[in-house]
């Protein structure tokens, strides 16, 4: 961890301005998900509509600055960086691959099977 | 910094444990690691939503029409309000837990203090939220009817807006008690039984005719299918066998069980995480007030439950968007 003795001044104002960024993405958030606007739900992107794919995205932004700003990894180093964020970053893309994968495939099962699911 | 472990007096050699190849102390890598690992537990649990919501795509709840509660509004619609405060409720204990952890590295005990204050408190004040969210959900707001194929059948009137059985089920002589170990045999019980039984629900639904019936079938704008008069009588005397009032792991009244499964254990999960930060900051908190990383000259275990709070945040940042937006 780096000392930050000297530009202690610069520290906290970069605390603030991260809250200041998380809280206007989150208000985004709610009020998208509380208006939906038309062209965004009628978009549709690999299977999810648009308005799913901004949700994810600013949810990947707050992500990023809760874990670089608040939990530092900005400072460390580039061994420990690499070695907690890219086995996260590789593991959950493959796991949310391989069971978003079968869920469609069971969706299509239940939607055009001969048996009827609801009855 | 100072590691805070004991001393080995081996420091300074080389396998004498005090390299620092990634320039963090023993603790603070191994945090690390466990929140790798714990996100990847989340990680699966949240997978694991995505696949049975994509496996129910077309019938899964609306989450706006189930976390619609603010305390002190009853009867306010109000669709997300509550839980778009609990995150920033979490947001700001986070950034409090970060503005302790840079008091401590400047060494001045007395914000340290007041810091890790304001955090617990928002814990405390979140875990308290989420457990108003959970009775509220678990009570359920309007009720509604299973079918055999073990789907859901919901009220609305000719407005579109969803009805409360208890508003129009009719009151007919009750035949069945709660069934209790003393009455059959000692290992068959039921915890609770719905206010109002099937033919009651059926009897008031047809002496209503503005009403109709809910599926839980999605139309391509999104919204659910609402049957039309005769067909609504139809599928409820067919296919109904009985009535859902709030939700538990079997049976929910806002659509497929397994949504009901997958929020109480995602966010109980969560919930359990929030709750262990804030007794794990109680602790440091009160060694703080002793003066104990003073005399460290280390305020760094006030950095490693930091971390573990600030994923908490994370963690509901990722909850938040995939229960409640999406």
């Amino acid at each position: 961890m780096a000392h930050e003795t000297s530009n202690h001044g610069s520290a906290t104002k970069r605390i603030w301005t991260v809250f200041a960024i998380l809280s206007v993405v989150t208000i985004v958030e709610v009020i998208l998900g509380i208006v939906r606007p038309e062209f965004l739900v009628e978009t549709h992107l690999l299977r999810m509509h648009l308005l799913n794919w901004v949700f994810i995205i600013l949810t990947l932004y707050k992500a990023y600055y809760i874990t670089w700003a608040f939990m530092h990894m900005e400072h460390e180093t580039k061994g420990l960086r690499r070695s907690v964020v890219w086995t996260g970053v590789f593991l959950v893309c493959y796991l949310i691959f391989i069971l978003l994968t079968e869920g469609d495939y069971i969706f299509d099962v239940y939607d055009n099977g001969y048996i009827s699911w609801d009855f | 910094m100072d590691a805070t472990a004991v001393k080995t007096g081996t420091e300074g050699k080389i396998w004498g444990g005090d390299n620092e190849p990634l320039k963090v102390s023993y603790g603070k890598m191994m945090m690390w690691f466990f929140i790798l690992s714990d996100a990847l537990t989340f990680s699966g649990f949240l997978a694991a939503y995505g696949f049975s919501r994509f496996k129910f795509v077309n019938q899964w709840p609306i989450a706006d029409e189930v976390f619609t509660h603010f305390p002190f509004l009853h009867g306010v619609d109000a669709p997300m309000y509550y839980v778009a405060l609990m995150t920033f409720i979490l947001i700001f204990s986070s950034v409090t837990m970060v503005l302790a952890v840079d008091a401590g590295h400047h060494m001045k005990k007395n914000k340290v203090i007041w810091y890790m204050f304001f955090t617990i408190i928002g814990g405390i004040i979140f875990v308290g939220s989420q457990a108003w969210e959970w009775s509220n959900f678990i009570s359920g707001e309007y009720g509604a009817v299973e079918t055999k194929g073990g789907k859901i059948l919901q009220f609305v009137n000719a407005e579109g807006e969803q009805v409360a059985i208890e508003s129009f089920a009719a009151s007919l002589p009750k035949e069945r008690t709660r069934l209790t170990k003393s009455e059959a045999l000692w290992y068959e019980s039921e915890s609770s039984m719905p206010d109002y039984d099937l033919a009651e629900v059926v009897e008031g639904f047809k002496a209503s005719p503005d009403l109709l019936i809910r599926t839980q079938m999605l139309t391509e704008s999104g919204e659910k299918t609402v049957l039309s008069r005769e067909e609504s009588v139809a599928k409820l005397e067919s296919d109904a066998i009985g009535v859902v009032q709030g939700a538990n792991l079997v049976h929910n009244e806002y659509g497929p069980p397994l949504f009901a499964d997958f929020f109480f254990f995602i966010t109980g999960f969560h919930g359990f995480h929030v709750f262990s930060g804030v007794i794990i900051n109680i602790i440091i908190f009160i060694n703080v007030i002793l003066g104990t990383y003073e005399r460290r000259g280390s305020y760094e275990m006030v950095e490693k439950v930091g971390l573990y709070w600030h994923f908490v945040d994370l963690v509901w940042v990722f909850v938040f968007t995939f229960f409640y937006l999406v």
